[in-house]
């Protein structure tokens, strides 16, 4: 059991060299300011793939409106910070609480839904979301909200990250997280093992929400404006894509893909078309010769390279 | 304090126009060995079913340890203390071995939620535990050296054999296995039989059986229900059943 402690100690290690680097390129201003934003956007992405994941590729539940969730954050936060002057970290609290209540009690009705049915309806709750902020006067309607301090640092996106990366490790590697994955595995073998398979699919939607709804308050005080527009749809789409590029049910797996995605889309920022072009490819390309994703199953802390550098044998966790 | 463990009382299932099961009436005493056989779609996996939760009876009542369980869903039965096999083997296949049986303490694991994601409390220690106990079931099945195998990598014996171990994990007071036997070879089966006996004496079990092979049953059940037809026709020891016309008729056949 010790070997657990040990890995989470190298990988505390590298992330805060890995921190020190990218702060001193800040710092040092060797990042170009489109770059410095993308580097919280990977971050932001990390988040939300990883929570996708929790979802998706754990627990095997079919969602498709993470976006929606990350707009709730997005929204309760702005409006906490410019209209009401709190503290960054109390509009980060209430956009976790706010995205996970509502994940929470849409949660109850859909996750009985199998399936393509609960994609469906996951697309069309995100949408009713986004069309239903758009709505509202008190925050910009489909003008968007202007005016949001510049609250998201890197400090904040890294650590953030961090901390949603190890929250959903530990929630895996758990009583909890081994019911949601014999749930995704088999869900009346779950059942007949004494797993309530409602009760945890509706805690991996809650927790996967709240945490869209920390990415949402970080995306929202990056810019200075937020619109619906921001949340549609195809937003959520590049969230699955990341997910399962990397591989369902790898953390690994949904760092890589959010790196890979993000940095597609910077670098093809110009046109737009050509980037739905290359992840159509990449899918396609993907089904064909490696399905479960780059990662699969696989978490870099057991591979064997890892183990190698750091002698240490046995099965360890994420 | 009950004799009877479980007792089913008129227990009717109907899908569409199909009575499966009809006027079932049956018990199982504490620490009985129990066999329930009968040809095929007699309607033994459906009674299953029906004591697990996974289908509602149409009519009738079942009781456990002298309390209704009828209404309840799957895994509130299980957690009263009823496991099962799967006829058709539901494992966790992209799951370790290991996995697989640490997931049927579920309900038997003692921390919470911010135990789990801060790893605090009685996190380590408790995960420890299960790990041993987890190994412990695995050696009595003959698993411990593929603990760290993916169940669907496993031959069928030994997927068999992983699905009792697993249920076994939930702690059960009554096993159901649901012809666990199925596609072994005479010296598996032989074996299989063997640790049978000797879990349900270990573990103070009592134990309701679905099999095809009769020997098998013949040799180690203490009573026998026949079912045919969503009914029982017969019931009783090996020995009476043996030399019941209805049984010979409807089931043997042949053989007799
Ligand atoms: N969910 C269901 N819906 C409709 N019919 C069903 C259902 N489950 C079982 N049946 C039918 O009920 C009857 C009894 O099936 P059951 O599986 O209980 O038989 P069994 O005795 O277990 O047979 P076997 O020895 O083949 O396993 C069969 O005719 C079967 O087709
Ligand atoms: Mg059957």
């Amino acid at each position: 059991m010790k070997y657990l402690r040990k890995n989470d100690f190298i990988m505390i290690g590298f992330a805060v060299v890995l921190f020190a680097v990218l702060q001193g390129l800040i710092a040092g201003r060797i990042l170009s300011s489109f770059w410095q934003l993308n580097l919280l956007i990977v971050g932001i992405n990390v988040i939300m793939a990883v929570s996708l994941n929790l979802i998706n590729g754990y627990t095997g539940q079919f969602s498709l409106g993470h976006a929606g969730f990350m707009a709730v954050g997005a929204y309760v936060g702005v409006v906490l910070t410019t209209n009401f002057h709190l503290p960054f970290l109390a509009a980060l609290v209430a956009g976790a609480v706010a995205a996970g209540i509502l994940g929470f009690l849409i949660g109850i009705p859909t996750l009985r839904l199998r399936g393509d049915y609960l994609a469906i309806a996951t697309l069309g709750l995100g949408e009713i979301i986004r069309i239903v902020i758009m709505n509202i006067d008190y925050v910009g309607g489909a003008a968007g909200f202007k005016g949001i301090p510049h609250h998201t640092t890197f400090a904040w996106v890294f650590f953030l990250m961090l901390f949603a990366l190890f929250f959903i490790k530990n929630f895996v590697n758990s009583n909890q997280g081994r019911a949601c994955l014999a749930i995704r595995e088999n869900e009346i073998a779950a059942e007949s093992m004494g797993v309530n398979t409602t009760k945890y699919k509706i805690m991996a939607f809650t927790i996967g929400a709240a945490f869209a709804g920390v990415a949402g308050v970080l995306f929202a005080h990056s810019f200075y404006l937020i619109s619906p527009n921001s949340f549609t749809f195809m937003q959520s789409f590049n969230y699955l894509i990341m997910v399962v590029m990397g591989g369902l049910g790898s953390i690994t797996g949904s760092i890589a893909g959010a790196f890979v995605v993000t940095f597609i889309s910077a670098a093809l920022a110009s046109w737009p078309e050509f980037r739905m072009i290359i992840y159509a490819l990449a899918l396609i390309l993907m089904m064909f010769y490696r399905p479960q994703g780059l990662f699969g199953y696989m978490e870099v802390t057991n591979m064997r390279i890892f183990r190698k550098i750091f002698k240490k044998g046995g099965r360890a966790d994420g | 304090m009950a004799k009877e463990l479980l007792k089913a009382t008129d227990v009717s299932e109907v899908f569409g126009g199909l009575k499966a099961v009809s006027d079932f009436n049956f018990h199982i005493n504490k620490g009985e060995l129990v066999g329930l056989i009968g040809p095929n779609g007699a309607g033994k996996t459906t009674a299953f079913n029906l004591i697990t939760g996974v289908y509602q009876p149409t009519t009738g009542e079942i009781q456990f340890d002298g309390k209704s369980i009828v209404g309840l869903k799957p895994y509130q039965i299980t957690q009263r203390g009823i496991a099962r096999t799967f006829q058709n083997i539901r494992l966790f296949s992209e799951l370790t071995v290991l996995e697989n049986v640490k997931i049927a303490f579920h309900f038997h694991v003692k921390y919470g939620l911010l135990e789990s994601v801060f790893r605090m409390g009685r996190y380590f220690k408790e995960e420890e535990k299960i790990e041993e106990e987890a190994l412990k079931l695995l050696k009595i099945f003959h698993l411990e050296d593929k603990a760290g195998e993916l169940a669907k990598n496993l031959p069928y014996g030994a997927q068999r054999r992983l699905e009792i171990a697993r249920a076994l994990a939930a702690k059960p007071k009554l096993l159901l296995l649901d012809e666990p036997a199925a596609g072994m070879n005479p010296q598996e089966t032989k074996e299989l039989m063997e640790m049978i006996s000797w879990i349900r004496k270990e573990f103070g079990l009592t134990i309701l059986l679905i099999e095809h092979d009769m020997s098998l049953v013949m040799g180690i059940c203490e009573r026998i229900y026949v079912l045919e037809y969503g009914m029982i026709i017969a019931q009783g020891t090996p020995d009476v059943i043996k030399n019941d016309p209805e049984v010979i008729r409807a089931y043997l056949g042949g053989e007799a």
